[in-house]
């Protein structure tokens, strides 16, 4: 600092000479009368008081109420059942399955849960299965997957990302996909009957299409070289998941829902945020307009049950459900609305009962209003 | 190198240019070159990383980063946790680079000034540039050139052998200084041969005192000659009034004093920077208390797992930690989750905002002082919030709260009194400059009309214009130390200028010297005055036109004048109508117009009229020291001109319009323990030694003698008289000297040359020596006289103190005047009030100082005790002497003194040493533990500027010394007012609230990732992506906190100035977290645990509302993540804009701009990144979200529940109705 002071005076020492005298600029370094400057910039200064508070809160309270009761009603409106198959009673129907489990046993098992809808469910129904206890957001595991390789990349499909770690080799050959959370895919088979009350069952059409995010399907993931009708072949070399039962190819016969694109695996792979979570497993078209798309009745859900979730306490669910613009159910923000909008009208009501008994006190404060 | 072992070195004559490098005898010494930068090209990287690690907080980041390198810990992927603190040391290494690439410049631009070296191949001077000179070569400098090393003066164009030097870029003074060629070395042909030069010179080692040189040169024949600093010409001075100067060069490039000089800034550590340490030191236990409970929950939650679960994932060989290691473990995977709630960008921030505030307080019009045209500079960069805390103020009196421009006043001659009755006439004030010329044209003859006792109006009016004038002319030249015309403004006695005419005549009929002469003698004589041309270079441009006219009207008035009186005709040069801004002609030539007139003409004309206008008229003095400034124009006023000074003669006119040339044979000059000078002329009439001393009067008075044995009688009624003069200028506040004489005779002063000599050539103990051989000559001394001086108080004084004293803070006056004249400036400044209560302390013993300081002690403890004084708060004031003082700080005493001193309103102490001082504001700043100010103009004040909290120097007339050592300049005393109360309050209320809520901002984010791992297993997950991460903290929510700590303005200014009192809410808070919004009523809380608090509340808010929403749907990890990451930045930033006061365009587009960058760029990389920055692929998230409602329903509902607590600070209950807007209202109102 000193030094560079010195110079600089050192640098104008010649024109000093000339005599300190440039009279025209004897008032150099006055500083710049500009608003900025002197910091007079019009500013607007929110004097927060009763004038200015109180229609605040009234505002909000008149807003958010309204707001809350339209989110509380849609809520209510939309209609969903769920059902726990995970047999941990003894008189539950798979209890017999949820025992004898290991990951890679031949013969599968199935079970029947029969259940009853009370009400007739109109419009499209989506269908969940959930799960509990689940840590699909445990940190190692969120990480343990190769993006690059989901995306269709050759290289990362023959050596997968150390991410995948101890999930990227098998017997030397890699894993496709690689990584705990492929490795740990939910595979139960649900399948859904209407028991017709004259005695037949007839199985509901279910989708397996479009229960993925768009930009999942068409960008995020891609199989191995492109869109080649010989999926078969792009996997050659690798390996299936260590738990799955049949390779990522074989994971459907349709070809556009097939390998990483399958649409199942990309739910899947789209890790829950919390440890009790719901993923969508099918979509019930509305058929017609006429008959509902689940009407009242009983209905049997058959599990081939693969699915093991005792060795962590966690429970599988089957959930149907309509959903709204707003999503599933969940009365909760509706209530929230509600209960913040009355908070603050009351807060309102009492602030102005308060402001108007000590008006005479703090008239001041009127006065800089 | 010859470096002695007795610290000298040894340089031996030679001129190196032209040698061959290895025969250079001084080959050794280091070159002229500089290099004042810090890094080189090379190591730059290394060396600056160096530097910046010496920041603990920058370590901790790096450690963090290196960590996170360890897999087993990570959190994040390594190289992207790297990123903030490589941006942090990448600004601060390119800031680092720009300065230093700077200081290249200005290094290589120096060293390439071209210069005069000695060529010994050319037998000549040749041109060199300023590295090329070396250790003994010489160099001549031109007039107006810079001296480019040390040089021992050897040879000037002066015959007399001075050369003048100007030291503005060493010390910023800008009078001339002296120096002389080293004599004894018989250079004095008028062409300097060098290589005649063959002596070997031995000077000390390079040190930076800047006052002090020695060192002798060893001619060939043994005999050694010594100098000092006066014949040393510093590198980076400016030759002046010389033609051209030869010197050697004994130090070069980094060993010269200047460059030894140059420390680099002071680093002072604000005392909200300390406290803030404080709060890092709670948020690190903070974070360490949320790591423990993450490792250990971690570890509860994966022994509470029956068997391994499909998501725990085991280590690339299939091994899984047991519970307990992977806790370990997770304490550490947390602290990097974590770490951004010990901020990382704090600091930089900080600085940042106090550049920003240096910015407003300098271009502050207010403060800025159109006399000197300066600004307030900011020395010390870092201490602006100090400001706003000050608790007490010790300051100077001269030049501080009064002008420092002297003017004399009266003058006390052998016992008699000429108290200059005219002279108070022209202190009315007077503003318009009109009056200049309502009144100037009239008839001169009405003007010195036969009025014996009072001035007529017209008359005062008269005065009054041209002193309005002259005054306007002094601004204008202000550039030159002392010369202003003001001092000039002396209207002599006219009883003291009869009794001049008549001791003249009678003088001159026999030869014996009367006293009055002899008072004026040593008026004229007795002092370093240096005598310069105005039409000189260093003169400024002329006076507006205006002026200039009407001075030539003037002139001619006094010219007509002249001749009126003495009948002649005279003529008047061109040049002193033209050119010059000296307006004393016609006013003293006005002044002699009483009965007296043609007597006094008699003593005038020579001088004023009949001489050539470029010897009197244009004369300009320059003085170290106003005082002499001020009386030897008070004696020209009286006809005894100084006409010129040389190193050893002075040259006075007479009023008779005789010159009387003065052999000078030495000058003791002033020191403050002997507190007087002397000067030893030989008298050219008589031919006697006389010794002319004048000094303080306690420091003259007791080495008064009896010379002659009949007049002791009469001597000591003089003595007693004059002290009693003097003791009433004291109580006019005025500044008092005491002239004495003394005859030496010729065997005395042989003898005493003898030793004088001996102590000039010692090299030890040099000063000692010297100071003793003055003291020896000045005894016996005869009292001439004494002199009032007045020093008027600055304007807006008294406002200043009571407004600073009305906020809350002491003031204390420091002054080596005597108590008298203090008490009086106390009473003028409005210090001390006439119903105060004033205790003196005036003692010369320990024990009866210690029974006064307990009386007192007790009395004041019981007066303020006693209930029946609850209503009349009388104040208490305490002057106490240095002597006394001295007492009072010793060990036993001190805690006494200051309990006392405490309770007093106001403290004066008077006849303090500069070291005095700084001890006094350093008790008091260690015993009450108080932010302390001092501020002074002198460098006298120079220790109490540097052990002050804060120190402030005024750019006045005393040098530059206190500037250089102050954190802050100002040109005027008042500019503390605003300096204090404005911007002090702003900067610390605007640095405080913005630290506070930068902890906040970091709690309120981190925690958010906090309780996420209560449902993530305690695993250390971030549901944000990491680069949305860090651009939160570096880019979206960065720049309205500091846009907060430099523009907001709680209070307006008009209000800070108009109500003192809301300064107090600065004081006396031992920390920031004890910051206390006093205008919101009585919640005295700390606000830094409010805020924390609130951040817990919020973060509470902003993590469990979103939760509830999504419980049980199908979200997945980083959508969950992106309303939180939204819902944070609109809550920290409307909390924000609740904090704000004062919102302005800038506050709005940052605040938007801010809210639309977010957005933007998060969706720009969601928009782009497919399956970068695995596993948060962010890949249309933000898209999605936004197109659903439940997203914007939960940010609003969430932003208000968040900010709802905040309403209570908008509008606190009724019986704390905000005092501020009362304040407010009331403050429009009146």
């Amino acid at each position: 600092m000193m030094a560079s002071s010195y110079n600089a005076k050192d640098e104008d020492g010649h024109i000093t000479v000339s005599g300190p005298g440039g009279g025209g600029t004897l008032r150099g370094k006055k500083p710049e009368n500009t608003a900025f400057k002197q910091q007079r910039l019009p500013a607007w200064q929110p004097i927060l008081t009763a004038g200015t508070v109180l229609p605040a809160f009234f505002i909000i309270g008149l807003i958010f109420i309204p707001i809350g009761i339209g989110l509380y009603v849609t809520s209510n409106n939309i209609k969903e059942f769920e059902i726990d198959y995970t047999g941990v009673d003894m008189s539950s129907p798979c209890f017999n399955c949820s025992q004898n489990f290991s990951w890679n046993s031949t013969r599968p098992c199935t079970c029947t849960v029969p259940f009853y809808l009370e009400q007739p469910y109109e419009s499209n129904v989506f269908m969940y299965y959930g799960l509990s206890n689940f840590y699909q957001n445990h940190r190692r595991y969120v990480k343990s997957r190769d993006d690059s390789q989901l995306n269709g990349n050759v290289d990362s499909l023959k050596e997968p990302s150390k991410e995948c770690e101890p999930y990227a080799k098998h017997d030397g050959k890699p894993i496709a996909p690689c990584g705990a959370i492929a490795n740990s895919m939910f595979n139960d088979t649900l399948e859904l009957f209407y028991n017709d009350p004259n005695g037949t069952r007839v199985q509901i059409p279910l989708t397996n299409t479009g229960i993925a995010w768009w930009t999942d399907k068409h960008v995020k993931f891609r199989n191995p070289g492109g869109d080649s009708s010989n999926i078969t072949a792009s996997f050659q070399g690798t390996s299936k998941p260590v738990n799955w039962r049949k390779p990522v190819y074989e994971l459907d016969t349709a070809a556009d829902n097939n390998g990483f694109i399958n649409e199942d695996f990309i739910v899947w792979m789209r890790t829950a945020a919390l440890p009790t979570f719901r993923k969508l497993y099918r979509i019930i078209n509305k058929t017609s307009s006429m008959v509902p798309t689940l009407p009242r009745g009983n209905y049997t859900l058959e599990v081939v049950y693969n699915y093991p979730v005792r060795s962590f306490e966690g429970r599988k669910r089957m959930i149907l459900s309509t959903i709204s613009w707003m999503g599933g159910k969940n009365p909760f923000l509706g209530i929230a609305y509600i209960t913040v909008g009355s908070v603050c009208f009351f807060l309102g009501v009492v602030l102005l009962i308060i402001h108007h008994k000590c008006g005479n006190r703090s008239n001041s404060a009127d006065i800089s209003n | 190198m010859t470096w002695e072992s007795e610290g000298v070195e040894k340089c031996k004559g030679e001129t190196t240019v032209g040698l061959e490098k290895g025969k250079q005898p001084n080959r050794y010494f280091p070159g002229n070159a500089i290099k004042t930068t810090k890094y080189t090209l090379l190591l730059f990287i290394p060396m600056n990383l160096f530097e910046q690690f010496h920041r603990l907080a920058n370590i901790y980041f790096v450690g963090l980063a290196i960590l996170n390198f360890v897999p087993v810990v990570n959190a994040f992927q390594p190289e992207v946790a790297l990123i903030p603190i490589c941006v942090i040391l990448c600004l601060t290494a390119l800031k680092d680079a720009w300065e230093d690439f700077r200081r290249y410049q200005s290094d290589r631009k120096l060293n390439n000034t071209p210069c005069l070296i000695y060529s010994r191949k050319e037998k000549q001077f040749v041109e060199r540039r300023w590295k090329d000179v070396r250790v003994g070569d010489f160099v001549r400098v031109v007039c107006n050139e810079i001296v480019p090393a040390d040089l021992l003066l050897l040879h000037t164009s002066d015959p007399s052998g001075v050369c003048h030097i100007e030291t503005s870029n060493l010390d910023g003074e800008t009078n001339l200084k002296l120096r002389r060629t080293m004599s004894g070395l018989c250079i004095s042909h008028p062409v300097f041969e060098p290589e005649s030069f063959n002596s070997v010179v031995v000077c000390e080692k390079p040190n930076n005192n800047l006052n002090h040189f020695k060192c002798y040169a060893e001619k060939p024949d043994k005999e050694k000659v010594g100098a000092g600093i006066e014949s040393l010409l510093l590198r980076g001075c400016t030759v002046r009034n010389t033609d051209h100067a030869v010197g050697f060069v004994v130090y070069a490039g980094h060993e010269t004093k200047s460059m030894l000089n140059n420390n680099g800034p002071r680093y002072k550590r604000s005392k909200l920077e300390r406290k803030l340490n404080i709060n890092v030191f709670f948020c690190v236990i903070l974070l360490f208390t949320m790591c423990l409970i993450g490792a250990l929950g971690h570890f509860l939650w994966l022994q509470a797992l029956p068997v391994v679960p499909p998501f725990l994932v085991p280590d690339s060989n299939g091994h899984l930690d047991s519970p307990s290691l992977s806790g370990f473990y997770m304490f550490f995977t947390m602290i990097i989750l974590l770490q951004v709630l010990i901020p990382i960008s704090l600091y930089v921030s900080i600085e940042l905002v106090k550049i920003g505030q240096i910015f407003f307080i300098t271009n502050d019009i207010d403060l800025y002082d159109e006399d000197t045209d300066s600004r307030v500079q900011c020395k010390a960069l870092n201490i602006t919030e100090d400001l706003g805390q000050i608790e007490y103020i010790f300051s100077d009196k001269t030049g501080t709260l009064t002008e420092n421009k002297m003017v004399f006043r009266r003058c006390s001659i052998m016992g008699t009194e000429y108290p200059h009755k005219e002279n108070a006439v022209l202190e009315e004030p007077e503003s318009e400059e009109d009056i200049i010329f309502d009144h100037v044209p009239q008839p001169p003859n009405t003007r010195w009309s036969l009025d014996t006792e009072d001035t007529n109006p017209e008359d005062t009016q008269h005065h009054h214009g041209s002193w309005r004038k002259s005054k306007v002319a002094g601004t204008a030249q202000s550039n030159v130390a002392f010369s202003s015309p003001l001092e000039t403004e002396v209207i002599p006695d006219r009883k003291l200028l009869q009794q001049i005419s008549r001791a003249e005549s009678s003088s001159s009929s026999s030869q014996k010297i009367d006293p009055y002469l002899d008072f004026f003698l040593a008026l004229a004589i007795c002092n370093t005055v240096v005598v310069s041309m105005a039409t000189a270079q260093r003169q400024r441009v002329s006076a507006p036109r205006l002026l200039l006219i009407l001075k030539v009207f003037l002139n001619c008035l006094a010219l007509s004048f002249c001749s009126f009186i003495s009948g002649q005709n005279r003529t008047i040069s061109e040049d002193s109508v033209t050119e010059g801004d000296d307006f004393n002609p016609p006013v003293k030539t006005e002044e002699p117009g009483d009965i007296n007139g043609l007597q006094t003409c008699s003593l005038y004309a020579p001088s004023q009229c009949n001489m050539p206008a470029t010897t009197s008229d244009n004369l300009s003095y320059e003085a170290e020291s106003p005082d002499e400034a001020a009386l030897v124009y008070a004696a020209k006023a009286y006809g005894f001109t100084l006409l010129a000074r040389t190193h050893d003669s002075v040259t006075v006119r007479l009023p008779s319009g005789e010159d009387l040339v003065f052999e000078v044979l030495d000058t003791l000059t002033f020191d403050p323990i002997r507190k007087r000078m002397s000067i030893l002329v030989r008298h050219p009439i008589t031919k006697k030694f006389v010794l002319y001393t004048k000094g303080a009067d306690y420091a003259i008075m007791e080495l008064l003698g009896t010379p002659y044995a009949g007049m002791c009688r009469h001597q000591k009624n003089i003595a007693a008289d004059t002290q009693h003069h003097l003791d009433c200028y004291a109580k006019e506040g005025l500044r008092t000297l005491c002239f004495t004489k003394k005859i030496v005779s010729d065997k005395m002063y042989e003898s005493w040359l003898v030793n004088r000599r001996r102590a000039l050539a010692a090299i030890d103990n040099r000063e000692e020596l010297v100071m003793d051989t003055a003291v020896q000559l000045e005894t016996n001394l005869s009292l001439l006289g004494a002199t009032g001086i007045e020093d008027r108080l600055q304007e807006s004084v008294p406002d200043t103190i009571v407004a600073l004293r009305e906020a809350g803070i002491q003031v204390w006056v420091l002054t080596g005047d005597k108590p008298e004249t203090a008490v009086n400036i106390g009473y003028a400044c409005r210090l001390l009030e006439d119903e105060d209560l004033v205790i003196n302390m005036s003692t010369v013993f320990q024990l009866t100082c210690t029974s006064i300081l307990d009386c007192t002690l007790e009395e004041v403890r019981r007066y303020s005790e006693d209930p029946r004084n609850v209503d009349t708060t009388q104040d208490i004031s305490l002057v106490i002497d240095g002597r006394t003082l001295t007492m009072a700080l010793s060990s036993d005493l001190q805690d006494r003194f200051v309990d006392l001193a405490k309770r007093c309103r106001s403290v004066l102490c008077c006849r303090v040493t500069p070291l005095q001082k700084s001890r006094v504001v350093k008790v008091v700043r260690e015993k009450l533990k108080v932010m302390t100010l001092a501020v002074g103009d002198g460098a006298n004040d120079v220790n109490m500027i540097q052990a002050a909290d804060i120190g402030i120097g005024i750019s006045g007339q005393e040098g530059m010394q206190a500037v250089m050592a102050s954190d802050f300049a100002i040109s005027r005393f008042r500019h503390l007012k605003k300096l204090l109360l404005v911007h002090g309050h702003w900067c610390y209320t605007r640095l405080a609230n913005m630290i506070i809520y930068f902890f906040y901002k970091n709690v309120a984010y981190v925690n958010l990732l906090f309780w996420y791992q209560f449902f993530c297993g305690f695993s250390g997950t971030a549901m944000i992506d990491y680069w949305l991460m860090i651009f939160f903290n570096l880019f979206f929510t960065s720049v309205p906190p500091i846009m907060f700590g430099i523009m907001d303005n709680d209070v307006s200014a008009e209000m800070l100035l108009g109500v003192p009192e809301l300064y107090r809410m600065g004081q006396g808070c031992n920390s920031i977290s004890c910051y206390i919004f006093t205008h919101l009523g009585l919640f005295w809380f700390s606000t830094f645990w409010v805020s924390m608090l609130d951040a817990f509340y919020q973060s509470l808010v902003c993590f469990f509302i979103p939760y509830l929403a999504y419980q049980d749907s199908d979200i997945d990890v980083f959508t969950f993540g992106t309303p939180l990451n939204t819902i944070s930045l609109f809550t920290i930033l409307l909390h924000l804009s609740i904090e704000i006061k004062a919102w302005t365009v800038i506050h709005w587009v940052i605040i938007l701009g801010s809210v639309v960058l977010y957005f933007i760029v998060t969706l720009a990389y969601s928009g782009l990144c497919i399956t970068c920055n695995p596993p948060s692929n962010p890949y249309w998230i933000l898209q999605s979200q936004m197109a659903d409602p439940m997203f914007y329903l939960i940010c609003i509902l969430t932003t208000v529940v968040a900010l709802l607590p905040r309403y209570h600070k908008c509008y606190p209950p009724c019986p704390f109705n905000v005092p501020l807007s009362v304040l407010q209202s009331s403050f429009f109102m009146n």
